[in-house]
């Protein structure tokens, strides 16, 4: 009699959790809803203040809400965009920024100089933690803002900073502006270019040097696009034209930021025709995606440099010859092609070829594969019998440093390993206190597109990348007359004479330049990705 | 009744703390400089690196970290991520998605678990019998780590059959695919215990005297049999929620559900401990709650059992 009851129950249960499943949906509305709009895949942005945002992804939505000061040019020059005029006086040390007129925020707000010094003192205010806050640091007054930590790591604290805004900003008029750098530095409009330079409007704020809360949620840019609603976390970002921009008007009429947390899962989106835009083609479809994709998958030049680092500080690497038959033993080509299937290409410069002073092959012999010679050298400066390459699990590196190795071994004939370390923290944790781990696998995207973006962090004695505790005297000292020199060509040609000084100690090997790797579906055309690794949203366009 | 379940909500509360415990501390050793994973590869400059330290406490000791968190908890605030999201609202986000896709697991695993487990139980060394238990080791093998991209690929991308993610909305057909993966991480075990236990009971001397009493065969089995071999397989459901817990990380990532697995998995990897802690300890009520109804259930399906 009651036998019959448990399995109407479970009947019923079944029932309802379906229902309940499935009435769930149809909440969201379908993103490709507006005929002119595009779908562009991206992570979730760790931050969207301009100020606090340095990732890729979070930078990409900004270029849709915001209009910068100044651009790049087809040839890497920088051009004025937001700005009228950026011009700097004879010092290189007082820059003057003048605004476009009749340029508004998405609220309505006029863009003033006064929105551009706000922002900015935001972000370089040490207390509010700004991600970005380090690219005002040539501003005169910054150190005001971020003062040191007198014992470093010990256990005194550093001082609060005694103001909250830097003595370098002066407004002039409502569109007129003054930037003073505590430093000669005649590229600084290059530097301006990047996303945490973006004005911020007056609601921005609940009081002065206080961002209002939620805005971040629902932010308010000059740009050609406008958030519509608001950021739906881990979901997507939606953006809509702006109709009063006065600006260059794109082709399209929005773009859904469809946020993924998983490369593949992004590219099966593309497939499928649901995803516009993939910007970053993950290595494990690369093989298919000429046959998936076919004209639809492309690939441009970004700004991506990687190399494997020597403990410098170790003696068994102390002698720049050991280091140069390492990099001879290795053939970059081979792997270029054979692991990254030409995703990437061969590097022979110690700076991107995105960028003004580039020369190839500026390592010289070093860097050309030669067994024979790399050998003999290695023999001749007794190198170490056993090599190691360490590298971060968690990046996808196995693969090309275990083929590294197989030609190191090959060449020199002697033991070489792959050790992986499960982060790339654990790694620089043990570099930072000297441990000897060997070679070190490592990467640098530029922020601002200046030899001086890499060589500074990377090879100068106070590099903020400098794990390998490399230093030359020598090299610092060109580096330094570089940024002060008076034009950009007499800088470029001080940061060569640093970049000679690399090829001859080779504190590094260079491997390869990344490419920006990237399909599009069969809705968009004119797809490019600039050196930033952003989709130019000014081009692209819907196709019927 | 009623005290039984007093007693064991009782009990949960202790186990919560418990819980909450463990992994902070598992997340606290796991934590070597959870700014720096933020940052990825880029250099993290002095200022910011101590402004961070200082709001997130990141230098004091275990017992102060603790304290801070639970303060906090006893207050009803669960915190904020280390991006600065508010863990409480990314928890209400997150959990409805991984519900539903949970419950369709479960339901699709034991709908099919039950009625094959019972048809192969008296079809016992037939063919039909052989071929599910095969299948069934088949699913057995194959980890979800491959199962979830292979189907992925060959339902979703090759084929059609369903979207190859739930990105474009969450809905029931969306997620129908990541639920059949799910599910058969679960759909094997519980398959193979209902055909045992089926196996049993139809030799037992209860089975004959219902034949005897002239009972058609499809009552006996489907009514007194099943009846009775459903216990070890309630328990195995409850159970088994772990488990598709553990596999809704991956599903979840592989079709881009924005669910629990989602976020732990991001969680772990920036070593953001409040995150973890907060998801974690909802999963081990959720975990809890689950047990004590299939408990409960067990004098439903028995009523020699009782509590007191």
């Amino acid at each position: 009699m009651f036998g019959k009851r448990p399995w109407k129950m479970a009947a019923g249960a079944a029932a309802i959790s379906l229902l309940v499943a499935g009435c769930r949906g149809g909440d969201s509305e379908d993103p490709t809803a507006t005929a002119n709009a595009v779908v562009i895949g991206i992570a979730e942005p760790k931050h969207l203040l301009p100020t606090n945002t340095t990732d890729n992804n979070g930078s990409q939505v900004l270029a849709s809400l915001f209009y910068p000061l100044v651009d790049f040019d087809a040839g890497r020059k920088p051009v004025e965009v937001a700005a009228e005029s950026v011009t700097v006086d004879k010092t290189n040390r007082v820059w003057t920024i003048k605004l476009k007129p009749g340029f508004t925020f998405h609220n309505g707000e006029p863009v003033t100089s006064q929105n551009y010094i706000d922002a900015w003192n935001y972000g370089a205010y040490a207390p509010n933690a700004q991600d970005g806050g380090y690219f005002f640091e040539r501003i005169a007054g910054y150190a005001d803002l971020n003062p040191l930590d007198p014992d470093g790591a010990g256990p005194a604290k550093a001082p609060d900073p005694t103001t909250n805004k830097m003595s370098g900003l002066k407004k002039v008029d409502d569109l007129t502006f003054t930037v003073t750098l505590s430093a000669p530095f005649a590229s600084f409009d290059s530097v301006m270019a990047y996303s945490v330079f973006y004005p911020l409007p007056k609601a921005a704020f609940a009081k002065d040097g206080v961002i209002a809360e939620g805005f971040e949620e629902k932010l308010i840019g000059n740009g050609p696009f406008k958030l519509k609603g608001k950021w739906e976390h881990d979901d997507k970002i939606v953006v809509e034209k702006f109709s009063d921009f006065k600006g260059v008007v794109p082709k399209i009429d929005g773009v859904t930021w469809k946020i993924y947390q998983d490369d593949m899962a992004a590219y099966a989106d593309l497939v499928d025709n649901n995803l516009d835009v993939q910007t970053n083609i993950p290595t494990d479809a690369l093989a298919v995606a000429p046959a998936d994709l076919g004209e639809r998958f492309q690939n441009s030049e970004d700004s991506g440099f990687d190399f494997i680092g020597f403990p410098t500080f170790a003696p068994e690497y102390e002698n720049p010859n050991v280091r140069k038959a390492i990099s001879m033993a290795i053939n970059r080509e081979e792997i270029a092609s054979q692991v990254f299937l030409n995703s990437v290409a061969a590097a022979k410069s110690f700076v991107s070829p995105v960028v003004q002073g580039y020369r190839e092959n500026s390592c010289g012999e070093a860097c050309e594969y030669n067994p024979t010679k790399a050998r003999e050298l290695y023999a001749e400066n007794k190198g170490p019998a056993e090599i190691k390459i360490t590298y971060n699990q968690d990046g996808g590196h196995k693969s090309w440093v275990d083929a590294t190795c197989n030609q190191i071994k090959a060449a020199l004939r002697v033991n070489c390993t792959g050790v992986p370390e499960p982060k790339f923290s654990v790694m620089q944790e043990k570099l930072k206190a000297k441990q000897n781990i060997g070679l070190i696998r490592l990467g640098w995207v530029m922020d601002y597109p200046l030899m001086e973006n890499y060589l500074g962090p990377l090879f100068t004695t106070k590099g903020s990348s400098n794990f390998y505790g490399w230093s030359n005297a020598a090299f610092d000292t060109l580096m330094k007359q570089g940024s002060a020199a008076a034009t950009p060509e007499a800088q470029v040609k001080k940061w060569q004479q640093a970049e000679d000084i690399l090829a001859q100690e080779m504190p590094i090997i260079p491997l390869r330049f990344s490419r920006n790797v990237f399909g599009y579906s069969t809705r968009v055309a004119n797809v490019d990705m600039d050196l930033f690794k952003k989709v130019d949203l000014y081009e692209i366009e819907t196709v019927a | 009744m009623f005290r039984y379940i007093v007693r064991r909500l009782l009990q949960m509360i202790l186990t919560f703390f418990g819980a909450t415990f463990v992994v902070f501390a598992l997340m606290f050793a796991n934590q070597d400089d959870p700014i720096q994973a933020l940052a990825g590869e880029k250099p993290v400059s002095a200022s910011l690196r101590a402004a961070l330290t200082e709001r997130y406490h990141l230098d004091e000791g275990f017992l102060s970290q603790y304290w801070y968190y639970m303060s906090n908890l006893l207050t009803g605030d669960l915190g904020v991520t280390l991006t600065g999201r508010d863990i409480s609202a990314l928890l209400a986000e997150a959990w409805p998605r991984t519900l539903q896709l949970s419950l369709m697991a479960i339901v699709l695993a034991a709908v099919l678990a039950v009625t094959a487990g019972v048809w192969s139980a008296i079809r016992r060394g037939g063919a039909l019998d052989n071929g599910i238990l095969a299948f069934t080791l088949l699913l057995l093998a194959m980890p979800i780590v491959v199962l979830a991209p292979v189907a992925q690929l060959v339902f979703g991308m090759e084929l059609g059959w369903f979207p190859a993610t739930a990105s474009r909305e969450i809905s029931f057909y969306t997620l129908m695919l990541p639920a059949i993966v799910l599910a058969t991480t679960v759909v094997a075990t519980q398959l193979r215990v209902t055909r045992t236990s089926v196996v049993e009971n139809l030799r037992a001397d209860y089975v004959r005297t219902a034949r005897a009493k002239g009972l058609t065969p499809r009552r006996v089995t489907w009514v007194h049999v099943l009846r009775n071999s459903l216990i070890p397989v309630i328990t195995l459901i409850g159970v088994d929620l772990g488990t598709l817990m553990s596999g809704a990380l991956v599903t979840e990532e592989v079709f881009n559900i924005p669910g629990v697995g989602f976020n732990l998995a991001r969680g772990i990897r920036n070593e953001d401990g409040p995150l973890v802690v907060g998801f974690v300890s909802i999963l081990v009520i959720v975990f809890l709650v689950v047990n004590l109804i299939v408990d409960l259930l067990y004098a439903a399906l028995d009523p020699r059992i009782r509590y007191e």
